[in-house]
C-alpha cells in the first residue's frame, strides 16, 4: 500500500450519515478528488443531477452537447493530468453514446469512470423506456463494470471503480445505477479502495529477468529502445531518460509515447509505425537488441510480424502480462511498473555510447529530410502544407503546447512534427482511431490544465463529427485553440484510395460549410487562412488570444503523408513517396 | 510452441459475480473461437467459482486467451491443460418410452453393459443417466437410438487437473499484497 492511500484511509469518513443514493454518488466523487465531470442529464440520472445542483461550487459539472463529447472530454482530462476523468449520462441512448469514448479509453489505457443512470430495478429487462443493457454492451470495452440496484452498494462500488480505473494498466470503468437506488436512503460512509481480491494491478519486477535484460543491453552493438505510453502512465519519464543517457541507446516512440522525452533530446530518434520516421522503422530490422518499454507492438507499429525485428533479441518491459508474446515473441520479458523497473535497470546497465550506430539514424534522417520533411515544413509550392502549420505552432508556442489531435492525415503530421518539451503533451486517439476525439478531448485537457496552452489540431472531417462541442466551449468559456486543417477531403482515406484503389475517390470529398461563420455563431473568435503569408500572423493572433480561438487553414487538397509503411508490409519496406 | 490444433481444457477460478460469464465468453468471441463446452460451478473454495471451458485451438492461442482471461479484474487465475493433464468426464441423460424396456430386452443388456444408471421409471417413460468419456456416451446414444430416444441431453466437460492449482495460496497472496 502506498503512503497516499494510507493517508486517504486515515481521512476517510468512518461515521455514517443517512443520505440518499444520489447524494452518496456526489459525495463519493468529491471524496475521490473529482473537481470536474462531464455529462448530459436525462430521466434515469435526474436525481443525481438534482444533487449536482445542490453541490455546485464543490464539484463542477460540464454540460457537453453530446454524451460522446462527455466521454472524450473525460479522456482529455485524464490524459493531461494523469487523474481519473469522469463522465455521466442517462440510461439508454445517453449510455450508448458514451461507448465510443469508453472503447477509445480501453484501447488507449485511459483511466475514466463513467456513471450511467438506469431504469428502476423493477423494470430491468422489461424493455422499459430508455432501457438498454449497458453493462452487457460495455463489457468488452471496459476494464470493469458493475450495475448497482441498492443504494448501500454505492460507496464500495464507486471506490472500487476509481481504484480499478487508475491502478495497474489503467482503463475505463462503467457504473450503472438504477433510479430507485438513487432515491433510496441509507447509512453512508466512504472508504477508499486499496485492493481487490483477485486483482493484481502491478506484477512484481523480476530481478532475474531484469539482470538478463541488462546483460543483453550491455553486450549489444546496435541496441534500440521503443517506448510507449507506459512511460507516461507510469510516470517513468525521468527514469527512461536516465537509462537512455547512461547507455547511449537511441530511443524511438510510439504515437502514444510521444512527449515523454523532449523532441530535441539527442537520443530521441523519432516515431515508429506506419507514418513514423524513416530511421527508427528501417533500423528496427537492423538492431541487435530491441528494448520495448510500455508499448504493445500494435500492428500499426510492427507492420508484417513475420518480418519484424527477426534479427534482434527482444526485451519487453510491461505492466500487463497479457501483452508479453501477444504479437512479438520476446527473449526477455520484464513484468512490472516501468518506473520501478527502469530505476532498477539503471543500476544494472553500463555507461556506454553507440556513436556509429546513432550516426546510422542520423544518416537516414537526412534522407527523410531531403525527400519528405523539407517539402512538408518549407514548401516551395503554392498550396499550404499541414507540416508548415505545425512548424508555425511550434515556433510560436516554443514547443510548450499540449497538442490534441484527431484522426487522419493531420494527426500523423501533428505527431511527426509537433515539438514537445513536456510530457503528457500529445493527446490523440491512437488505438481506436476515433474521428471526433480531438475537440471534446481538448476541452477536457484545457480544463484539467488551465495553465497550459492547449491546441487542438483537427481535420475537416473529424471536426464535423463532434462540432457541436463548440457549444460547450462557448458556454464554459474554455480558452482552447482550435486549428482545422481543411483539405476538403477525408484525407487519409483519400490517400489510400489514391495509392491502393486507383484514385477512385469514393465518398471522401467533402463540401464543407463556412467554418468561420459557424465558430462566430458560437461567439468564438475565428479566422481563415488561405495564403502562406497570412499564416504566421494568424497563428500569432491565435496563441496571443486569452479566449477560445478558431483557425481554419485551407491546405493543399491532395497532399499525402509520407513516409508510409503500407498496411501489412514490412517496416523495412517503408516508402518515402 | 505447438501450432497443432488440440483440445484444451481451460480452468478459470473467479469471484462469483453477475456478468463475468459474459466478460469471459467475449474473449473467445473476439478471436472467433467456438466454445465446445462451458461449465461453471462452486469450486473447492467458499465463494470462489470455477469455469471449465473446452476449446479446440493451438497452444499459442490458448496461452494468449488465458492471459486475456486472467487480466479480468474478477478472475483469480486461469490455466490451460491438455487432456493428458486432466481427469475429465461428461454426463448425460436419456428419456425413453417405458414400453421399450419390456418389448426390447436388448435395452436391458445395453444398460447393464454400459454401466448406465436408471434414474426413474414410470408408466410412460424411464430415465437413464451415465457419466463418462465422450466416446462412451456417444456409443450409448448410438445403441439406444436404434430403439428411439424421447430426449437426450449431455453436459459439458468437468475436469480436475493432475497438478495442483494453488488457489488458496494465491488468495492469501492477494490479501497480503
Amino acid at each position: 500500500m502506498n503512503t497516499e492511500t494510507k493517508e486517504a484511509n486515515k481521512t476517510a469518513t468512518t461515521k455514517t450519515e443517512r443520505i440518499t443514493g444520489c447524494e452518496a454518488i456526489i459525495r463519493c466523487l468529491i471524496a475521490e478528488g473529482v473537481d470536474i465531470l462531464y455529462g448530459y442529464p436525462g430521466g434515469a440520472i435526474m436525481p443525481v443531477y438534482d444533487e449536482l445542483f445542490k453541490y455546485q461550487g464543490k464539484i463542477h459539472h460540464v454540460l457537453t452537447r453530446h454524451e460522446q463529447g462527455a466521454a472524450h472530454a473525460a479522456q482529455g482530462y485524464a490524459r493531461i493530468s494523469g487523474k481519473v476523468g469522469v463522465a455521466m449520462a442517462t440510461s439508454g441512448p445517453g449510455a450508448t453514446n458514451l461507448i465510443t469514448g469508453i472503447a477509445d479509453a480501453q484501447i488507449d489505457s485511459t483511466p475514466i469512470v463513467c456513471i450511467t443512470g438506469q431504469v428502476p430495478s423493477h423494470l430491468l429487462g422489461s424493455d422499459a423506456f430508455q432501457e438498454t443493457d449497458i453493462v452487457g454492451i460495455s463489457t468488452p470495452v471496459t476494464k470493469w463494470n458493475h450495475q448497482i440496484t441498492k443504494a448501500e452498494d454505492i460507496p464500495e462500488v464507486i471506490a472500487k471503480a476509481f481504484y480499478i480505473a487508475k491502478s495497474g494498466r489503467p482503463g475505463p470503468v462503467l457504473i450503472d445505477i438504477t433510479k430507485d437506488a438513487q432515491f433510496q436512503e441509507f447509512d453512508f460512509a466512504y472508504e477508499k479502495c486499496t485492493g481487490v481480491r483477485s486483482y493484481k494491478p502491478v506484477p512484481k519486477t523480476d530481478i532475474t529477468a531484469l539482470k538478463a535484460a541488462a546483460e543483453l543491453i550491455n553486450n549489444a552493438k546496435k541496441p534500440m529502445i521503443v517506448w510507449g505510453q507506459g512511460i507516461i502512465l507510469g510516470e517513468a519519464e525521468e527514469e527512461l531518460k536516465a537509462v537512455i543517457e547512461k547507455t547511449g541507446v537511441p530511443a524511438a516512440w510510439t504515437i502514444l509515447g510521444a512527449s515523454a522525452i523532449p523532441t530535441s533530446h539527442p537520443l530521441n530518434v523519432g516515431m515508429v509505425g506506419m507514418h513514423g520516421n524513416y530511421a527508427p522503422n528501417k533500423l528496427t530490422n537492423e538492431c541487435d537488441v530491441l528494448i520495448a518499454i510500455g508499448m504493445r507492438f500494435d500492428d500499426r507499429v510492427t507492420g508484417d510480424l513475420r518480418t519484424y525485428a527477426k534479427q534482434a533479441k527482444v526485451i519487453h518491459f510491461d505492466i500487463d502480462p497479457a501483452e508479453i508474446d501477444k504479437n512479438v515473441k520476446t527473449d526477455v520479458a520484464v513484468l512490472g511498473d516501468a518506473k520501478e523497473s527502469l530505476a532498477l535497470l539503471l543500476n544494472e546497465v553500463n555507461a556506454n555510447s553507440h556513436e556509429d550506430w546513432l550516426q546510422e539514424f542520423k544518416k537516414l534522417y537526412e534522407v527523410e529530410y531531403e525527400k519528405v520533411i523539407k517539402a512538408d515544413l518549407l514548401p516551395e509550392k503554392e498550396g499550404l502544407t499541414m507540416g508548415e502549420v505545425l512548424k508555425e505552432i511550434n515556433t510560436q508556442t516554443e514547443g510548450n503546447a499540449a497538442i490534441v489531435s484527431d484522426v487522419g492525415q493531420h494527426q500523423m503530421i501533428a505527431c511527426r512534427y509537433a515539438e514537445f518539451n513536456k510530457t503528457k503533451s500529445n493527446i490523440t486517439s491512437g488505438g481506436l482511431g476515433t474521428m471526433g476525439f480531438a475537440l471534446p478531448a481538448a476541452i477536457g485537457a484545457k480544463m484539467a490544465a488551465p495553465e497550459r496552452e492547449v491546441v487542438a489540431i483537427i481535420g475537416d472531417g473529424g471536426y464535423q463529427m463532434n462540432i457541436q462541442e463548440l457549444g460547450t466551449i462557448f458556454q464554459q468559456e474554455v480558452p482552447v485553440k482550435i486549428v482545422v486543417l481543411n483539405n476538403e477531403f477525408l484525407g487519409m482515406v483519400r490517400q489510400w484510395q489514391q495509392l491502393f484503389f486507383d484514385k477512385r475517390y469514393a465518398s471522401t470529398e467533402m463540401t464543407n460549410p463556412d467554418f468561420v461563420t459557424i465558430a462566430k455563431g458560437y461567439h468564438i473568435d475565428a479566422r481563415r487562412v488561405t495564403k502562406r503569408e497570412e499564416l504566421a500572423d494568424a497563428v500569432k493572433e491565435m496563441i496571443a488570444s486569452k479566449s477560445s480561438y478558431f483557425l481554419e487553414v485551407c491546405v493543399e487538397k491532395e497532399d499525402n503523408v509520407f513516409p508510409m509503411i503500407p498496411a501489412g508490409a514490412s517496416v523495412s519496406d517503408i516508402r518515402l513517396s | 510452441m505447438s501450432e497443432e490444433i488440440k483440445t484444451f481444457t481451460i480452468s478459470v477460478y473467479t469471484e462469483n459475480t453477475i456478468g463475468l460469464l459474459n466478460r469471459i465468453s467475449a474473449i473467445f468471441q473476439r478471436r472467433h473461437i467456438n466454445i465446445e463446452s462451458l461449465t461453471t460451478s462452486q469450486s473447492e473454495i467458499e465463494n470462489v467459482n470455477r469455469f471449465v471451458i473446452v476449446v479446440n485451438m493451438t497452444e499459442t492461442q490458448a496461452k494468449k486467451i488465458v492471459g486475456q482471461i486472467e487480466k479480468q479484474v474478477e478472475v483469480i487465475r486461469a490455466y490451460y491443460h491438455t487432456d493428458h493433464e486432466t481427469i475429465f468426464t461428461e454426463s448425460c441423460m436419456f428419456k425413453i418410452k417405458s414400453d421399450l424396456l419390456f418389448e426390447e430386452p436388448q435395452i436391458q443388456n445395453i444398460i447393464k453393459e454400459s454401466d448406465t444408471r436408471i434414474v426413474t421409471v414410470n408408466k410412460e417413460f424411464f430415465v437413464l443417466e451415465k457419466s463418462g468419456r465422450r466416446h462412451e456416451i456417444e456409443a450409448l446414444r448410438r445403441d439406444l437410438n436404434a430403439y428411439g430416444i424421447m430426449q437426450f441431453v449431455r453436459s459439458g466437460r468437468i475436469a480436475v487437473t493432475k497438478d495442483e492449482m494453488k488457489i488458496t495460496e494465491l488468495l492469501s497472496e492477494f490479501k497480503n499484497q
